[in-house]
This record gives structure tokens, C-alpha cells and sequence, in this order.
């Protein structure tokens, strides 16, 4: 046992507590919607009901933009250099206290790591991840997975963007209201990824058309000393000191 | 079969198609985390985002169905005492506690070190962890997306009861975490039982 273990019930709860307070207290901030793009690194056109994978540089920005307003997309990300650490729904959801993800917000990873930042969005952009992609998303990563010399047992649960899926007073889950048709949403990667987005629909959408979804590469600015993402709280500032751990033992391999 | 699992400690143990296991909060206030995979074919394992959505809703009581991430019916809780679980707040590590709690409770003893060590006895690994199952631990999704662990709602000798659809490794840890509320900020031990 540390000497953590060692403190009181009641020390414990204490901090419990503080920490939520504090949570509460800084909730609401939300960035500003997504900049216009001068300089674009590559753009590509999803159609509906099928998927792609792309390597996204530390650096790198992803937009996904949604022109019709439709049904969702799902994402998957995992560490381009070592795939067994990807994205983790229950930790990204547990230590930003809220399942309401969006921009402002960050994507950790299963070792207390940021993958990427969620910088910006348009007003109305949810993520989803609590009720997932669906057995048409599963097969798409399934595809990713296997292209990429990985099996199912790299694919995790994702995160569905564009996808407004909230609790009722009972716990039922219910689909919100999808985003105005050409909304966009803008993840900065915080170290190189492997990202697979599958455009299929959400198993909660009130229907299953899908349209096709863009998807643009850019070179994002690097982020400012009080980023929001990096400045949201302080467990983000712990995420992104051991994000920067992990990078610099990275560097110091070349 | 009756066994106690310690504090902090874990478990598993393959279930047969139509076996129940009891798990009970012999203390009250115990978080039991758990993961299941169809035995012998471990990729296919516990979806928690697919039996959440085919239930639309977000936790789990009487009747979920415990979907596989392949469609399939791994275990129906059969009887539960406490009403609602959680499955979406994962399971504790050592490397999330960094970042929710502060660099200081980086050694101190968490689920993902239970569940490496119990998959490990089956050849798997860190790829196999997906999330899980959190018998007796409240967590409470706002309408507004508040998401926070909170008191838990199990009185000592609380159970639940679940029926293996087919076969079905079950991992479960007896979880340590004392920074939240999630075992009453003290570890205690729970009972397994084969019905």
C-alpha cells in the first residue's frame, strides 16, 4: 500500500468532492467555432455506408464535416506507433465528469495519455460515447483493423460524432437534435495517430440514410499557452504532462 | 462453488451455457467490476455500447442483456437487489488516476492491474480490456451530460444474479479504488456463487 492508502475515508471523500466542486465551477466554456481554412493538407470524400483510415501527425487537425445534417460518424484512434493503446470511452467521459463531449473537450487514451483535442466545433456538434457505432460501424473498423495488420481485438469502443444522444430523467437514452447541415467539428492530434471513421449511422439515429461526410486534413497552429483544450482543467493539464512524458521518451528514440 | 474474493483482489472463472452466478456486496457499497468473453473465441467479447443501445438505456438492471460485440446474448442478470449498475465510466487504472486524482496515486493498486493478471491466465491481454460492467457502482448520466461516481446504492448482502447464454470467461475485479466514492472509500470483500 502507498501512503495514499493510507489516509482516511473521510480525507478521501473530502478530495472526492473538491475535485468534483472544482469541475462543476469550470463546466460551460466553449471555444469558438471552427476557423476558415487556408492551407488544407488533403480532403476526401466519405459516401455514406462506408469508411476510411488515415495517419494524423502530431500537429494535425482532422475536420469532419457533415453536409446534410445526418446520422452520425464514428471515430476510432489509436497511438500510430503502438495500437494497443487507443482511444478509451470510459476514461474520456470519467475524467471530464461529463458524457456531453464536444469542442473544448479531449480524446484520452487507456494510459492516462491525450490522443487528440476536440479544439472546435459548430454550435449543435455532440459526440457520443456511450451507446456507440453499431454493428454496421463494428464491421467497418473490423476492415480498418485487418488493413492495418490488427484484429477485432483492437477495435474498442468509439466515440459517434455528430451524434446527440442524451439521458432522460430515467436513464432511457434518447437522440437529440442532429446538427444544421454543413456542421464541422475539428480533432487536433497531441501525438501521431492512426484514425479510422466509419460513416454509417448511429444505432440510435431516428433513421438510416446516410450522406456522404467530408473529411479535411490541416495543418492546425500550435496551440497557444492558455489553449482551451489544454487549459480546461486540471485533469487535462495532468493529460497532457503525461502526454508530454510519453513524447519526449518518443523523441529521445530518434 | 461459494468463494469469497478479498478486497482489491481478482477473479474469473469459464461459466457453462446455463449456469447463474451470484455475485453479492456482502458489505455493502462495493464496486465489482466485470468483463465477460465467449469462451473459448475471446474476441468476441462483452459490447458495452451495443447493450446499451439495443436496451436504450443507460445502465444496467433486471434483464439487460449482455450483448457481445458481435450481436450475441453472453449473460442475462437474472435478479438484481441494488436497480441500476454502471457501464460506462470503465474501470480504474493506474494511469486515469494520474489524471483524475494527481500524479500522486500513480502506485496505488487499480482494476487494470486485476484484470491484466486474470487474462493473462488465458493468454490475453491489454487489447482484451474493453469496458465494463460496474456491479453496485452508481453512476448517474445527467440529462445535461453530468457524468459523476457517486454513493453507492447497495446495502450489505446485496446481489446480483446472471445467466451465461453461452459459454463465458467472467472477469471480474474486487475493486481498490479508495479515491472515490465507488466502494465507500473502503475496500471490502464480496461472495461468488455458482446457482
Amino acid at each position: 500500500m502507498s501512503d495514499l492508502d493510507q489516509q482516511t475515508p473521510a480525507q478521501h471523500r473530502a478530495r472526492y468532492f473538491e475535485l468534483m466542486g472544482n469541475a462543476k465551477a469550470r463546466a460551460g466554456h466553449v471555444p469558438p467555432p471552427p476557423p476558415a481554412l487556408d492551407v488544407v493538407t488533403s480532403r476526401e470524400i466519405v459516401p455514406g455506408g462506408w469508411y476510411t483510415s488515415m495517419i494524423l501527425a502530431r500537429g494535425q487537425a482532422l475536420r469532419l464535416i457533415d453536409p446534410a445534417g445526418g446520422n452520425g460518424v464514428s471515430m476510432l484512434l489509436w497511438n500510430a506507433h503502438d495500437t494497443s493503446e487507443r482511444l478509451n470511452v470510459g476514461d474520456t467521459v470519467k475524467l471530464q465528469w461529463t458524457a456531453a463531449i464536444g469542442a473544448g473537450h479531449v480524446l484520452f487514451s487507456d494510459m492516462g495519455r491525450v490522443l487528440a483535442s476536440i479544439t472546435a466545433a459548430d454550435a449543435g456538434v455532440r459526440c457520443d460515447l456511450i451507446a456507440g457505432g453499431g454493428r454496421d460501424t463494428a464491421d467497418k473498423f473490423r476492415l480498418v483493423a485487418g488493413k492495418h495488420g490488427m484484429s477485432v481485438r483492437d477495435v474498442p469502443p468509439c466515440i459517434g460524432v455528430f451524434a446527440d444522444v442524451r439521458t432522460d430523467g430515467d436513464g432511457r437514452l434518447v437522440w437529440g437534435e442532429a446538427a444544421p447541415p454543413g456542421s464541422a467539428i475539428d480533432f487536433r492530434a497531441e501525438m501521431n495517430l492512426l484514425v479510422a471513421i466509419s460513416n454509417c449511422p448511429h444505432p440510435l439515429a431516428p433513421d438510416t440514410a446516410t450522406g456522404p461526410i467530408e473529411a479535411v486534413v490541416w495543418p492546425a497552429p500550435s496551440p497557444a499557452a492558455d489553449d482551451s483544450c489544454r487549459t480546461a482543467g486540471e485533469e487535462a493539464v495532468r493529460g497532457f504532462e503525461n502526454t508530454a512524458v510519453y513524447l519526449a521518451q518518443r523523441e529521445a528514440l530518434r | 462453488m461459494n468463494e469469497v474474493i478479498a478486497a482489491r483482489a481478482g477473479w474469473s472463472r469459464v461459466l457453462s451455457a446455463g449456469e447463474t452466478l451470484r455475485i453479492t456486496d456482502t458489505h455493502g457499497q462495493q464496486a465489482v467490476d466485470a468483463l465477460f468473453y465467449a469462451w473459448p473465441g475471446t474476441h468476441e467479447r462483452y459490447s458495452a455500447q451495443d447493450t446499451l443501445a439495443a436496451q436504450r438505456s443507460a445502465y444496467i438492471g433486471l434483464g439487460t442483456v449482455l450483448l457481445s460485440n458481435f450481436g450475441r446474448a453472453l449473460m442475462t442478470v437474472t435478479a438484481d437487489g441494488t436497480g441500476w449498475h454502471d457501464t460506462s465510466a470503465g474501470a480504474c487504472s493506474c494511469e486515469a488516476n494520474t489524471v483524475r486524482f494527481g500524479h500522486q496515486t500513480r502506485y496505488m493498486h487499480a482494476c487494470r492491474e486485476n484484470f491484466l493478471l486474470e487474462l493473462a491466465k488465458y493468454g490475453m491481454d491489454k487489447r482484451d480490456l474493453v469496458s465494463n460492467v460496474n456491479f453496485f457502482m452508481n453512476v448517474p448520466i445527467r440529462p445535461d451530460g453530468e457524468l459523476a461516481i457517486v454513493d453507492g446504492l447497495s446495502a450489505p448482502g446485496g446481489f446480483v444474479e446472471l445467466r451465461a447464454e453461452i459459454d463465458v470467461l467472467v472477469a471480474l475485479s474486487n475493486c481498490p479504488q479508495v479515491n472515490n466514492p465507488c466502494n465507500g472509500f473502503d475496500p471490502t470483500p464480496i461472495r461468488v456463487e455458482l446457482l
